[in-house]
């Protein structure tokens, strides 16, 4: 039942994009096309699991007994930026295929705040590993949901006759804003 | 280029949010009213102007093949005064900021400067372009934030515009009204660099 609020309020009432306003650089920059918004959410949910595992083990295991919680900031960048080139190398080696899907995405994630932000909820929240990964999982499945959403609508967007001034970044911005508006009807579900 | 065209080129011209389209995070995250968002562009202005003064100073010494790397400890050692200062001297702010000051250091416009201008240039010009650059964010934070607070709360730096109403549109406070807000603001960021140009 706990792992079900977490997964519910994650995707829908506190969707990461819509909601919480983190990641919205990808969401605005390869969200064009439904096929290239697919491989990004790949990426994201991939290293958004990893990270927050990483960043969970080295704030409980090393930042809070020495009480240095004040490098969080600095550690936690650190780690998820050697991690994101760590998983492009040996993705690479191991699995051509999945690198060929993932690959172009990789380098972009490690500015993406999302993954960052994720890391930080995760301490924040004060769960233990377990909920920290379904949490993670569930904010990568509410970012694709919204992205891949999005992507199918800027599809459509882009046949419009729009006014000249609103064309590209302006109505893709209000777009989201409407379809924020529909994800506030999932508030109060948890 | 002269130092004013440097400095002036973030205000309009280059202006980092709505036409460079960078930072959109905290832009669209904090700017709940005027004052949040003039103290995160306050706080972005600083890491910026600490990480592009460092950068420049010591980009001799950087091998190009670390240079990333270390502009991230550079920036992420300046946003972790921004926070600590903060928590102690602003503790309101802090809170209302929440998760966006650390996530400074994500932000591509700091990095974006670092390795685009700082990492290239004599140490005057990077200070000068990091003060037009965080100027300029700290100008559409502040728009973006007076906008949603006058059309959310019809009040502006707390200041009530109306005497007695205080429920405002409460849709632009929420989600919706910082994307539908910015998006507008972006047409008219076009226009003025238009005009200007």
């Amino acid at each position: 039942m706990e792992y079900f609020a977490i997964v519910i309020g994650a995707i829908f009432v506190n969707n990461i994009v819509l909601a919480q306003f983190l990641g919205i650089c990808p969401y605005i920059g390869v969200s064009a096309k439904v096929s290239t918004s697919v491989g990004m959410s790949g990426a994201v949910l991939f290293v958004m699991t990893l990270a927050t595992i990483v960043t969970f083990l080295i704030y409980n295991f090393i930042l809070e007994p020495f009480n240095v919680t004040y490098l969080q900031t600095i550690s936690y960048i650190l780690v998820i930026s050697s991690l994101v080139q760590m998983v492009e190398i040996i993705l690479k080696k191991v699995s051509p295929e999945l690198y060929q899907a993932l690959g172009i995405f990789l380098p972009l994630i490690t500015t993406n705040c999302a993954i960052m932000g994720v890391a930080l909820l995760t301490v924040q929240n004060e769960f233990n590993l377990m909920q920290g990964v379904v949490f993670a999982i569930s904010h990568a499945a509410g970012f694709a949901l919204a992205i891949i959403l999005f992507a199918g609508i800027r599809e459509h967007l882009d046949l419009m006759d729009l006014p000249k001034a609103m064309r590209g970044a302006p109505a893709a911005l209000v777009v989201a804003g409407i379809l924020a508006l529909a994800f506030m009807g999932f508030a109060g579900l948890v | 280029m002269n130092q004013w065209q440097n400095f002036s080129k973030g205000l309009i011209k280059d202006n980092p949010v709505y036409i460079l389209l960078l930072g959109l995070c905290p832009a669209l995250g904090v700017t709940t009213s005027a004052f949040n968002g003039l103290g995160m562009g306050l706080a972005t202005t600083f890491v910026l102007l600490g990480s592009n003064f460092v950068v420049s100073i010591i980009k001799n010494f950087i091998p190009a093949k670390v240079r990333i790397p270390s502009f991230i400890v550079i920036i992420a050692s300046f946003v972790t005064i921004v926070e600590l200062t903060m928590e102690a001297y602003m503790p309101d702010l802090f809170e209302s900021l929440g998760l966006f000051i650390p996530l400074i250091v994500v932000n591509c416009l700091v990095m974006g400067r670092a390795e685009a201008f700082a990492s290239k240039k004599d140490t005057l010009s990077a200070v000068i372009d990091a003060l037009g650059m965080g100027l300029g964010f700290a100008l559409a934070l502040t728009m973006l934030g007076g906008l949603r607070e006058i059309l959310g709360a019809y009040s502006i730096f707390g200041i009530q515009l109306i005497p007695g109403a205080t429920d405002g549109m409460l849709v632009f406070v929420l989600a919706p009204g910082a994307f539908i807000g910015m998006g507008y603001l972006i047409i008219l960021f076009n226009y003025l660099k238009k005009k200007t140009a």
